[in-house]
């Protein structure tokens, strides 16, 4: 259990109350950070992680927290997003209901670092029953001298606010939170300015996901070389990977940052189900750029990922296997993204909406012959095109699939077309 | 079909605005309590809220039709959300579809004649590892096949 940060205490019973958790170190990391380190000394130490953002982007912690101007008279906010929206990602679930006071810990943590009042939990409509246990586990923290007007006597303030979200997969991406946050459509903003120097009610805002944040105390206890050595040197600690799809074992399974793709789904998620063979693999959520079954000896990292022209993302991976036609994978991904499109910028509004209707074509049985080619144009009309990354996010497995699957799509659509 | 919120409703509306820096930011807590309350959101609901939160019901309305989770008329007893997204596909989402549509004899997006059951479908749950999975109002299945989805209706009342 030595490599474990995140889930090291997840076979205690109750856990995610207050008392288990003190009786296992918990909130030691807070008293250490508030009683005896400078919020310098605390930035210092998670840039020396190498702490990367969990979420998707994998930007450095430290160096976001870095941003937000310590001159600003305003108000400064944290957001936490648990929006956990990207398909096939469920690992925020368990930290959240398992270990809902490490997070609350981390926020306190980074928040007293930033020089930070007022934090927001943002967290999808659907996890209502997660919701009101991390409300509980607030109200526990406040009862307990962690949260309010004086923390532990040092005169650290800090309130903590569950906001729930209603059904939008934008509203994972951090300016469109913010708006969603405001009472608003989760239309994304058009950066810059960042949400570190115009964020929240236009203050400066960090906005880090919940795995991110909860691996702060630990970094605080142990230490940056602590942290580096658990992962990799330029991409500290652990990762949940969380793997469904069709293998023996789905589950979460916290492991070190560049763990083998092919070691996680074989050694760790038990394989391939009874009878079926490896097609494909998505190593990131949704939006990743699809590997083949040759291409999964590879090293679960930001950098090794972006080498084989894929993307870590949320570390949510998808095993896809021989059965599965990539025709009705495609239409599965472009229905979530036309569905998703917030209608903001016309080309992901109307690219989505005309791919995912020529896909549909497609597996009717009325494919064309140039049907891929227009799908392909679109996608790339997409790319680089939006104010978010939603193009890019649906243009990035499209893309993929058609370039590495053509000859079975291709056979989809009837001779003479 | 609409109704006067509680006053204990309003009380929590207030206080809930008086969290954020602006009191409209507290809107999608406030819709999500008030279609706890009323069931769903209509054009009256939307004023209501409207003037207690000092904004126009435009601003309200834009954000009920925004969000998937705010209905905008009356749904079942019990409303059936089905993950219709990869990992649920992989695992045969689509027949699991078919067979509630067979068996409540409605389509997707339509409420039962007797009002007990809406079908909708919906995109990914955060729930892969129990694909494929649905929610019964706020309470998750996973790990479904057509049996255990005949027994987990079975037993709602």
């Amino acid at each position: 259990m030595a490599d474990k940060i995140l889930t090291k205490h997840f076979g205690l019973e109750n856990l995610f109350k207050i008392d288990v958790y003190m009786k296992n170190d918990g909130y030691s990391a807070v008293k250490k950070a508030l009683s005896g380190m400078k919020p310098d000394e605390i930035l210092e130490e998670v840039k020396a992680a190498n702490l990367r953002g969990r979420g998707g982007a994998g930007f450095p912690a430290g160096v976001k927290w870095g941003f937000v101007p310590k001159d600003s008279e305003k108000s400064k906010y944290l957001c936490v997003n648990a929006d956990e929206g990207e398909p096939g990602t469920f690992k925020d679930r368990y930290i959240l209901n398992h270990n809902p006071h490490l997070l609350i810990e981390g926020i306190i943590i980074a928040s007293y670092c930033v020089g930070i009042n007022t934090a927001f939990i943002y967290i999808r409509g659907e996890y209502e029953a997660v919701a009101l246990r991390l409300e509980d586990a607030i109200s526990a923290a406040y009862e307990n001298g962690y949260l309010g007007d004086d923390i532990l006597g040092t005169g650290f303030k800090l309130d903590v606010y569950v906001h729930r979200g209603a059904g939008a997969y934008i509203c994972g991406e951090e300016t469109a939170l913010l708006e969603s946050l405001e009472g608003k459509r989760g239309n994304p903003r058009l950066k810059p300015p960042f949400p570190a120097s115009v964020g929240l009610f236009d203050c400066p805002t960090v906005i880090n996901n919940v795995e991110t944040i909860s691996n702060i105390p630990s970094i605080i206890i142990n230490g940056a070389d602590w942290f580096c050595k658990m992962g990799l040197p330029k991409d500290g600690g652990t990762r949940i990977f969380g793997v469904s799809g069709m293998v023996k074992n789905p589950g979460i399974f916290e492991l070190p940052v560049g763990m083998s793709l092919k070691k996680i789904i074989v050694e760790h998620a038990g394989g391939m189900k009874e009878g079926k063979t490896l097609k494909a693999v998505i190593p990131g959520g949704m939006s990743a750029p699809i590997l083949k079954a040759d291409e999964i000896e590879i090293n679960m990292d930001f950098d090794a990922l972006v080498e084989a022209k894929s993307m870590l993302g949320s570390a949510a991976i998808i095993v896809i296997d021989q059965d599965t036609s990539m025709l009705d994978v495609l239409k599965v991904i472009t229905k979530f993204y036309s569905h998703e499109s917030c209608g903001q910028c016309t080309p992901c509004r109307i690219g989505n909406a005309w791919i995912n209707k020529i896909v549909k074509r497609i597996a009717e049985g009325g494919g064309k012959r140039e049907d891929l080619d227009k799908i392909i144009q679109l996608a790339n009309n997409m790319m680089g095109k939006t104010l978010c990354p939603l193009g890019d996010a649906a243009a990035m497995p499209i893309l993929s699939i058609i370039q590495k699957f053509r000859d079975e799509l291709e056979s989809y659509i009837p001779l003479g077309n | 079909m609409s109704q006067e919120l509680t006053d204990r409703t309003i009380k929590k509306i207030e206080e809930l605005a008086s969290r954020y820096a602006r009191k409209e930011a507290a809107l999608l807590p406030v819709l999500h309590l008030v279609q706890n309350e009323v069931g769903f959101i209509s054009p009256q609901e939307e004023k209501q809220v409207a003037r207690l939160l000092d904004i126009k019901p435009i601003k309200v309305k834009e954000v009920v039709t925004f969000y998937t989770m705010y209905n905008q008329k009356a749904i079942g007893k019990y409303h059936i959300q089905v993950c219709s997204n990869l990992s649920c596909s992989l695992l045969g989402a689509e027949s699991l579809i078919d067979h509630l549509k067979e068996k409540l004899g409605i389509g997707v997006g339509e409420t039962t004649p007797d009002k007990k059951f809406t079908l909708t479908t919906v995109e990914c749950l955060g729930a892969c590892e129990q694909s494929p999975c649905m929610m019964i109002n706020f309470d998750y299945f996973g790990n479904l096949d057509k049996e255990k989805i005949d027994d987990v209706l079975s037993k709602l009342k």
